[in-house]
């Protein structure tokens, strides 16, 4: 085995400046290169959220209101067909709930999808699939504005998920601020 | 020593998860699923991989006192290649696996095989260590991925086996991956 070197003052500072500059070097080239495809992955996953909760569109004009981002789709003869609102809070069990919500034109809800999540996996986490129309608990095609969207614990109309009424209040809660943001986009 | 022990330690003899028991931390917390408990396991292999052949190459330039600096440095590089390669590529993993990517950095496995195998090793060996050691975490977080899924919702690798069943929540939740580890790890060092 070659003789290591000694560890004197110099040896460990070169050594080690040496190493922290090659790992930097390398961690700053492969950096510029995956930004393209992060920015990309990142934008394919909101249009693929935007198309799963909008009838279908021709394009998307981007606002912000209230702070939120609203995407509001068109179709082809330029007339607008909804919008959908990326709005999230802090209630959920397991902290941040972000969510891409749907409405069409009179302000009923087209469509949902959970952006991110941090709900009990098998209870919480339930919430993909039990709003969605067939869901126990659906909120489609419902009106915000003239429904009551809160939990039957609440005296509201929808079911909560089993064992999940936290997370069932901070996803209504996400939804009627989404509902307001629209109500304020007023198309 | 020859190829085939370095194999044979990292799969079966000195099993990082089920002998040396290192690593326990990613191995809890990732196995919810078959899927990401391989992926979990893919990812800590090159590293292990990787950082093991790179300081078995430095280790005669590398003075003995700034060793586990140096070893921290060249670690972390290859962990935030992975993270930002997954990011770009594979961002539904990402999502999924998401913090404890970055925290391949302190898995004792990675830093251990380091210090124990690659400061003393040559490159091939140590390449050769790092890939099987990386492997015999692999299984091990498949299988009780593979285990955790299967009892937790009925399914393998998001194939359902068992029809119509909620499965036991319980195993998808720390508990259940405290159990199953527990008892996969009497039953491997039984046969082995």
């Amino acid at each position: 085995m070659a003789k290591k070197a000694p560890s004197t003052l110099l040896n460990m500072l070169l050594s080690l400046t040496a190493i922290a500059l090659v790992a930097a070097a390398a961690l700053a080239a492969l950096n510029g290169a995956t930004a393209e495809p992060i920015a990309k992955a990142q934008q394919a996953k909101v249009e693929s959220a935007i198309s799963a909760v909008l009838p279908s569109f021709a394009r998307i004009e981007d606002k912000t209101v209230d702070g939120c981002v609203c995407h509001v789709a068109y179709n082809e003869a330029d007339e607008c067909v909804g919008a959908a609102i990326e709005a999230g809070n802090d209630k959920g069990f397991g902290g941040h709930l972000q969510l891409m919500v749907g409405f069409d034109t009179n302000g009923v809800v087209y469509g949902y999808k959970i952006l991110e999540t941090h709900e009990t996996p098998g209870l919480g986490a339930k919430a993909d699939l039990w709003f969605q129309k067939d869901g126990k608990g659906s909120i489609i095609g419902k009106d915000p504005a003239s429904a009551n969207l809160t939990v039957s614990k609440d005296g509201g109309e929808v079911d909560a998920i089993t064992g999940s009424t936290i997370t069932s209040r901070a996803f209504l809660t996400v939804i009627s601020d989404a509902a307001n943001t629209f109500q304020h986009l007023n198309i | 020593m020859k190829a085939v022990d370095i194999i044979r330690n990292g799969l079966v003899k000195e099993n990082p998860t089920w002998v040396l028991i290192l690593g326990m931390c990613p191995t809890l917390a990732t196995t919810t699923s078959a899927v990401n408990g391989m992926s979990m396991g893919l990812a800590t292999t090159f590293v292990l991989m990787m950082s093991n052949i790179v300081i078995s190459l430095l280790k005669s330039v590398i003075p003995d006192k700034v060793r586990i600096p140096a070893f921290i440095v060249v670690i972390a590089s290859f962990v935030t290649i992975v993270e930002m390669v997954m990011k770009a590529y594979l961002p539904s993993l990402y999502d999924s696996l998401g913090l404890f990517i970055s925290l391949i950095v302190v898995n004792c496995i990675v830093l251990g095989r380091a210090e124990a195998f690659a400061s003393k090793n040559n490159a091939w060996h140590s390449c050769l260590d790092g890939i099987f050691m990386g492997l015999g975490f692999t299984w091990a977080l498949t299988l009780v991925g593979i285990v955790r899924e299967l009892l937790g919702t009925g399914c393998i690798f998001g194939h359902s086996i068992i029809g119509g069943a909620d499965g036991m929540l319980l195993f998808i939740l720390p508990p259940g991956g405290f159990l199953v580890l527990g008892l996969l790890m009497a039953a491997v060092n039984r046969l082995r």
